[in-house]
C-alpha cells in the first residue's frame, strides 16, 4: 500500500502524514456499508470535507481499501478504534 | 460498499406499508415515525445484537449482568412475538461467541492488524471491552428512544447519530448472516418469496433505506 492517493491531489491541505512516523489507517470495502455513511463518517472521525471524504470513500468502493489517515502508530490505533465503534473495517499499517 | 437503489414507496410484509424514514427537524435533530411491527423489528434485532457483542466469550455470559439496564436489553425480543424471535433467532444461532470464530462478531470486532496476529492480540486486548460497550450502549439508546408501540420518535443529533451506529451494526450482523454481497440489488429483483430468507431480506433492504434516510437528515 502507497501513501494515501486522495492525499496527493491536495497536499496543502488536511496533510496528516508525519514524515518520520509512517504508519497508516486503511479502510476496506465491504457490501454493507452505505456509500453515504462511510463519506459522513469520514467527515465525522477526521473533519474531512465533503468532498475529501467522498473521494477517499469512491477509493474505498472502487480500488477495495484506501488510506484514510497517517501518523504515529498509536493515532493510527485511535482512529481505527473509532471506526470499529462505526463499523468500517479499519486496519493499521507500517507504510514501508 | 452499497447504494440504497431509488423506490418511492416501500412496502412489504414485514416492515408494514409506505416508510417514510427520517427527516431533519427544524429546530435541530432528526425525526421519523414507525409503525408498532416495524419498532418491534427493530428493537428485536438492535437487541439481538447487543446481546451477541455483550457476551464476554471469557466470562460465557453477559459482560456485566449487575447492571439492571441488561434487563430491558435482554427481554426486548423477547416481547416482541414469535415471528420476530425467528428473525433474532437468525442474528443469535452462532456456534462460538469468540470473535474470530463467529463471522458476526468477527465483522463486528475486526482485527486492526492483518499481518501480525501479536499486534491485532495486543490491540484486541486494549480496546475491545470498550468497542463492546459502545454497542451495547447504542443499542440501548435505540431502545430507550424507541417506544415497543412505535409513534413518532423525534431524536437529538448526538442520539441521532447514536442510531446511525447502531442501525449499521444490525445490518452488518444481517448482512453476514444473510451473505449480503455487492448485487444485493439484484438479489433484490429476482428474490423468489418462497425462499425462507426473503423476509429477512425484505427487513435488510428497509433498514438500509432508513440509515440512508438518516444520514441524509444528518448531513
Amino acid at each position: 500500500m502507497s501513501v494515501a492517493p486522495a492525499e496527493v491531489e491536495r497536499p496543502e491541505t488536511e496533510q496528516q502524514a508525519v514524515p518520520d512516523t509512517p504508519w497508516v489507517t486503511i479502510v476496506w470495502n465491504d457490501p454493507v456499508n452505505l456509500m453515504s455513511y462511510v463519506t459522513y463518517v469520514f467527515q465525522q472521525v477526521f473533519g474531512y470535507s465533503r468532498r475529501k471524504a467522498e473521494k477517499l470513500m469512491l477509493d474505498v468502493h472502487h480500488k477495495g481499501k484506501a488510506v484514510v489517515s497517517a501518523g504515529t502508530r498509536e493515532s493510527m490505533e485511535r482512529d481505527a478504534e473509532v471506526l470499529h465503534g462505526y463499523g468500517l473495517w479499519a486496519t493499521v499499517s507500517h507504510d514501508k | 460498499m452499497s447504494a440504497r437503489r431509488g423506490r418511492g414507496k416501500d412496502s412489504s410484509g414485514e416492515t408494514g406499508d409506505v416508510v417514510e424514514g427520517f427527516r431533519g427537524r427544524r429546530g435541530g435533530g432528526v425525526a421519523a415515525s414507525f409503525a408498532a411491527s416495524q419498532a418491534g423489528i427493530i428493537r428485536a434485532l438492535v437487541s439481538q445484537v447487543a446481546d451477541l457483542v455483550g457476551s464476554d466469550p471469557a466470562a460465557g455470559g453477559p459482560a456485566d449482568t449487575a447492571d439492571p439496564a441488561d434487563a430491558s436489553v435482554s427481554s426486548a425480543a423477547g416481547a416482541a412475538g414469535n415471528s420476530l424471535e425467528d428473525l433474532a433467532e437468525l442474528l443469535a444461532n452462532s456456534g462460538s461467541a469468540t470473535p474470530p470464530e463467529d463471522p458476526v462478531l468477527a465483522r463486528l470486532l475486526p482485527d486492526a492488524y492483518l499481518d501480525d496476529s501479536a499486534a491485532a492480540g495486543d490491540f484486541r486486548r486494549f480496546t475491545e471491552r470498550e468497542l463492546r460497550s459502545g454497542k451495547v450502549a447504542a443499542a440501548r439508546t435505540v431502545l430507550d428512544t424507541l417506544p415497543e408501540g412505535g409513534g413518532r420518535v423525534e431524536l437529538s443529533e448526538e442520539d441521532a447519530q447514536v442510531w446511525l451506529r447502531a442501525l449499521n451494526d444490525v445490518r452488518l450482523a444481517l448482512g453476514v448472516r444473510l451473505s449480503i454481497t455487492e448485487d444485493f440489488g439484484e438479489r433484490m429483483d429476482d428474490l423468489d418469496p418462497a425462499d425462507p430468507r426473503s423476509a429477512y431480506m425484505w427487513v435488510y433492504d428497509w433498514l438500509t433505506f432508513l440509515q440512508e434516510t438518516l444520514v441524509r437528515a444528518l448531513w
